[in-house]
């Protein structure tokens, strides 16, 4: 998120509010837009990087990758995968109310989105790691599953072991990511209630819902990645 | 206190280097002094209240621009090409070289012959002969670097990697671990003595005279491991049902259960015995045992070393000719010929390179 | 003497007593601490990355003591390695990375523009902090024990053989990429949108093109290491064997995803080096830079090309020959840039009117140290000539000519340059001249004989030589030499402080120097950088030589005459 500098500036309760770096609010509103999609930039070269890794691991070990895969039950990923389309939609609408100043339903946006990344997380944490971990299929210093006989990945538990420590690493980091825009808009929505001073137009509206948009793409990388291997 | 300037030229490719290395090092100094003249003239000639002419000055002028973008663009390109040509030769690894094997592992050298000569933290080679060592690392990247061969390769955990060089003057030379392995990095460093061939023949006849005499080559020790951990059980002279054969196995093409192929190199080998189930060859299940952790990597070398003396390469040898070898003591003196070798000559119509070496006495 | 038109907007002007200016707008500790102001933070910076040169320097020297003699008997093995790794650690991610864009870049870019401040203050204070704690977590690793595994971290060594800090020194690192993330961001957002009127993309400065350029490398590669160091640490803790080939990972992959960013990193290092150089070349010539564009887009091309290149680290690591010729390949092109630069740099002088001043004369080091660094870079990118000089002293000695005598060089060249226009006050001439020559000297005596180290042969990071004595010579002489390079590091210290309290006034353009940082700010700057949005008319770098070499001609007739 951006942030703003307080000090020493012109307030007016009904004009979007400049700092004082700035000029006006057009070239405040385009900063904060640079400033977001460089951050964007940056995101997805932290990602990168990790689908990497996973997509070498996944050509060179193929098989064993392809067995290993059916751990993960692709149902569960679809309906998070719907939850999430559906929360980045609420997102684009609150952006979309937000320019027409409908702030009542912009809050109502956000909180359903709230709720869909908290049911994500929730879907992922009981349905999805807490068996794996309950398996043993979590990856540390021993691992070794019995589990893992289930769909034929016990022959090789080394690279059943990347599989899911690249499982663990990329989930858990969208994870953090969720978990991050949830706060985010709960603190969003506290502010439009509570500080209209410093939430005077849809710009930071429409920062959070480009925030929430990459990390729904994310998903939508992650999800055929790794549910829907191909053999 | 000696200043020396140039390490000793013990290799043929050390002379082509160093031909490369003072070409650069002319060009550097051309151009350093280049820039330096150029920046004492202007600074000289324009200082400030000096009376030089100051009119009509220019900040741009694009033809200098690209000129100065094409001259260093083609003198770049000289002698990229020339480095590019040295390097395919430094990385072309020659036929008949004679292999060696090396392990890296903290903080030491290990060597092997063909025959079964072993060294530590030294390493002997003939004089004129090309040779190749084929080098792996039991724990962390280690690199062996012999300055005064003018060569270099990482030696890297998991798989093998390979450097040659010819040597050309007789004597003892510096060896060192070229990438940092941790406490004792800079204690892992020994020597390379270059001996005359009727030397160096008289040295590997008496089984190496520095350290761990052995009477078995590295296929011989290979054949124990063999063995003792019952591979012949499965892997018989004939494919059959639980295993593929492993007669005539290796430079020969697999045909793997994801349809690919691939060559069975000494990569492959290593790892269809330690994560046998990475590349299955078609037709067979995951039955047999990872020997990970259970085998050493100079075991490997030996079963590997044993396989290639089971006759090599070819998409479908003709395995009715081979004989399964078996035999039973390990007592003949180096240097006399094992039966088993002879069959298997006899089999492959040629000798392989380990049996070369005690032939040559 | 200049003719560049600044023309004070009229509207939101905000009245300032000429003596207040952003140091002593206020004195609480809180003030600094919490400060949104771009040049307070650049201050902040400043201390921090001076602290952390003289901690890496320390280590260095212990580094140089150690190898005057072939069985080094000062430090033991283990200590040695923690030292080297302490030097290259602190060196690379806490002095070289922040150094000039923190500290240069984030005083200068805002006045450079015309802007008030950076696009995002609490982002830049943020950065200030993140950067302080990934410094202190690395300095907790080094007083539980250090480090052994050297500044690149090759895996399997770092992530399992190694019983050193390694996991706490990788969190300090991860925190210290994002600092340099979020400056990144912050210029990018700067550069893009708060340009002042008339600051049209070619009236920038050239200083402020190599931060953007440098900021792109930082966006792109700093978060690739990030998550690459990550891992390691994962796999350290967890083992889950990403990079180990005992666990079925790939130790090279790690050099390829580590060198991915290092290699550019050296970019984010030099090319805002190499836009200091460009703003001095060009004040004390008394002449706009030669070929402007073609040295701006120098600047973008190096930031470009760096991403392709990062292979020519890893000729001899088991990387296919194609791949090597192919890396090599663009490793070549990326010299044709800094080629550029440097002959631009140098014709900058030309019909110009040369001042010898202690920023004039770093940058003319620069010039010198970068050139052979530059081209020892030859024998490196030249994949056959590799072979035989990779992990050697050859590399050691090349480095740190681009990164000593091309980055510190500039770095202290620029901070004496704006100097006054930090602090408002001017520091002593003669003992700024004096250090600039100890520093080029004692330089070259370190590094030149480590060239020759290399080619004989000394690998690197090693503690003990003994098998080849015949190195000491080399050796004692770069200890030598390294014992003036550190007095000359040393001295602007004495002279700088003894500035801040009774140097002579600078007031706002002591160089005469055109630039919206000298024309229309104070010296010191006002919070809010000027009084008004200056708006420019004119191009960038609008000197003239022949009219400044005849005045100053005058003045010494003049004086003669009296």
């Amino acid at each position: 998120m951006a942030a703003h500098a307080h000090d020493g500036h012109l307030r007016s309760p009904d004009m979007p509010e400049v700092y004082p770096q700035f000029e006006d609010i057009d070239q405040q509103q385009e900063t904060y837009i640079v400033g977001m999609w460089a951050f964007l930039v940056n995101e997805v070269m932290f990602f990168g990087p990790l689908f990497f890794i996973y997509g070498l691991y996944a050509w060179k070990h193929n098989a064993v990758f392809y067995v290993t895969s059916h751990h993960l039950d692709y149902k569960i990923g679809a309906l998070n995968t719907t939850i999430l389309l559906i929360s980045s939609w609420m997102v684009a609408m609150a952006v979309h109310y937000h320019q027409k100043n409908q702030l009542k339903k912009v809050c109502n946006m956000l909180w359903g989105a709230a709720v869909c990344g908290t049911a994500f997380l929730a879907i992922k944490l009981i349905f999805e790691w807490a068996p794996k971990f309950d398996h043993g299929l979590f990856p540390t210093p021993g691992f070794q599953s019995r589990y893992l006989a289930y769909y034929g990945a016990d022959t090789n538990p080394d690279v059943a072991r990347l599989f899911f420590s690249m499982y663990f690493a990329i989930t858990g980091l969208h994870a953090l990511h969720v978990l991050i825009g949830v706060l985010i808009f709960v603190w969003l929505i506290r502010l439009i209630k509570k500080r209209p001073d410093v939430i005077t137009d849809y710009v930071p509206t429409e920062m959070v819902g480009l925030y929430w948009h990459f990390v729904d793409l994310v998903w939508i990388f992650l999800f055929p990645l790794f549910y829907l291997m191909p053999k | 206190m000696n200043f020396p300037i140039m390490p000793p030229q013990a290799s043929e490719f050390a002379p082509k280097y160093d031909a490369i290395f003072w070409a650069t090092s002319g060009l550097t100094v051309i151009f350093t002094a280049m820039v330096a003249i150029l920046i004492v003239i202007l600074a000289g000639k324009y200082k400030r209240g000096s009376k030089a002419d100051r009119c009509n000055p220019s900040s741009h002028n694009t033809t200098l621009e690209m000129l100065l973008m094409g001259v260093p663009t083609v003198l770049g390109m000289i002698i990229f090409v020339w480095s590019a040509v040295l390097f395919i030769e430094a990385r072309t690894m020659p036929k008949n070289a004679q292999e060696i094997f090396v392990i890296g592992k903290r903080w030491m050298w290990h060597a092997q012959h063909m025959n079964g000569v072993r060294e530590n933290n030294e390493i002997t080679v003939p004089l004129g002969k090309p040779v190749k060592l084929t080098m792996i690392s039991q724990d962390v990247v280690h690199a062996m670097y012999l300055p005064d061969f003018r060569a270099q390769y990482h030696v890297v955990p998991g798989r093998y990697t390979q450097l040659h060089f010819t040597a050309t003057k007789p004597g003892t030379y510096k060896m060192f671990c070229n990438i940092h392995c941790g406490t004792q990095h800079s204690e892992m460093v020994g020597y390379v003595h270059v001996l005359p061939q009727a030397e160096f023949d008289a040295w590997m006849a008496n089984g190496g005279n520095r350290y761990l005499k052995t009477n078995l080559t590295m296929a011989e020790a290979g054949k124990q491991i063999w063995d003792d951990k019952g591979c012949g059980n499965c892997h018989q002279t004939l494919d059959n049902e639980r295993a593929p054969s492993v007669v005539g196995i290796y430079g020969s093409t697999r045909k793997l259960t994801d349809g690919t192929t691939v060559e069975a190199n000494e990569d492959y080998l290593r790892e269809s015995i330690l994560r046998p189930w990475n590349k299955l060859t078609t037709g067979y299940e995951r039955t047999m045992q990872a020997y990970e952790g259970v085998l050493s990597e100079e075991q490997v070398l030996n079963l590997i070393a044993y396989m290639k003396s089971l006759g090599q390469g070819g998409t479908s040898p003709d395995k009715g000719i081979y004989q399964q070898p078996v035999k039973t003591g390990r007592d003949f003196p180096v240097g006399r010929k094992d039966p088993v070798d002879i069959a298997n000559e006899r089999a492959s119509g040629g000798a392989s390179q380990a049996h070369d070496l005690r032939n040559n006495p | 003497m200049s003719s560049t038109v600044i023309e004070q907007a009229v509207e939101r002007e905000e009245p300032a007593a000429p003596q207040k200016n952003y140091l002593n707008a206020d004195h609480t500790i809180k003030s600094w601490l919490l400060t949104g102001d771009h040049k307070r933070i650049a201050v902040l910076y400043l201390i921090s990355v001076t602290f952390f040169f003289f901690l890496g320097g320390i280590a260095a020297a212990f580094i140089r003591a150690e190898l005057t003699s072939p069985m080094g008997t000062l430090l033991n093995s283990e200590t040695y390695n923690k030292m080297f790794s302490a030097h290259g650690i602190i060196m690379i991610f806490f002095f070289l990375i922040a150094a000039i864009p923190a500290v240069l870049g984030n005083f200068l870019i805002p006045l450079m523009i015309g802007a008030r401040d950076l696009a995002f203050p609490r982002l830049n204070l943020a950065s200030w902090y993140v950067f302080m704690l990934g410094g202190l977590l690395f300095i907790i690793a080094l007083i539980l024990g250090g480090v052994d595994a050297g500044w690149t971290f090759y895996t399997p060594l770092s992530s399992l053989y190694s019983q050193t800090q390694i996991t706490l020194a990788l969190v300090g690192l991860f925190l210290a990429g994002f600092s340099s993330i979020m400056t990144g961001v912050n210029f990018i957002a700067t550069i893009h949108k708060m340009r002042a009127p008339g600051m049209t993309w070619f009236r920038m400065p050239l200083y402020v093109w190599s931060h953007y350029a440098t900021s792109i490398i930082a966006i792109l590669g700093t978060p690739v290491v990030a998550i690459t160091l990550l891992l390691v640490a994962l796999e350290r803790g967890l083992r889950i064997g990403i990079f180990s080939p005992e666990l079925g990972g790939d130790p090279v992959l790690f050099q390829h995803m580590f060198w991915f960013y290092s290699h550019p990193a050296v970019y984010i290092m030099l090319l805002p080096g190499m836009g200091v150089i460009s703003e001095i070349m060009s004040c004390f010539s008394r002449r706009p830079v030669f070929g402007y564009k073609f040295v701006a887009f120098s600047s973008m091309a190096i930031a470009g090309l760096g991403f392709l290149v990062w292979g020519h680290h890893m000729y001899v690591s088991s990387q296919s020959v194609f791949q090597g010729i192919i890396f090599s390949l663009i490793s070549f092109l990326v010299a044709v840039p800094s080629a550029i630069k440097v002959f631009n740099w140098s014709l900058t002088m030309w019909k110009g009117s040369v001042v010898f001043s202690t920023p004039m004369i770093y940058a003319l080091g620069f010039l010198g140290l970068f050139t052979i660094g530059g081209l020892t870079g030859l024998y490196l990118s030249a994949i056959g000539t590799d072979i035989h000089l990779t992990g050697t002293y050859f590399i050691v000695a090349h480095f740190h000519y681009v990164m000593v005598g091309g980055t510190v060089m500039a770095f202290l060249g620029g901070l004496h340059f704006w100097w006054p226009k930090m602090f408002g006050r001017m520091y002593s001439e003669f003992w700024g001249r004096i250090s600039a020559i100890v520093v080029f000297v004692g330089f070259n005596f370190t590094f030149f004989p480590q060239f020759i180290l290399g080619y004989l042969g000394m690998p690197r990071r090693y503690h003990y030589y003994y098998i080849a004595p015949e190195w000491q010579g080399y050796n004692v002489l770069s200890t030598a030499g390294s014992t003036v390079l550190g007095i000359g590091f040393l001295m602007p210290v004495f002279y700088l402080l003894k500035s801040l309290k009774s140097g002579p006034i600078a007031g706002p353009n002591p160089w005469g120097a055109t630039g919206l940082e000298w024309e229309a700010a104070a010296s010191p700057p006002v919070t809010l950088n000027f009084d008004g949005i200056p708006k420019v008319v004119g191009p960038v770098y609008n000197y003239d030589a022949i009219e400044d070499s005849e005045s100053f001609r005058r003045e010494q007739m003049e004086k003669v005459t009296k």
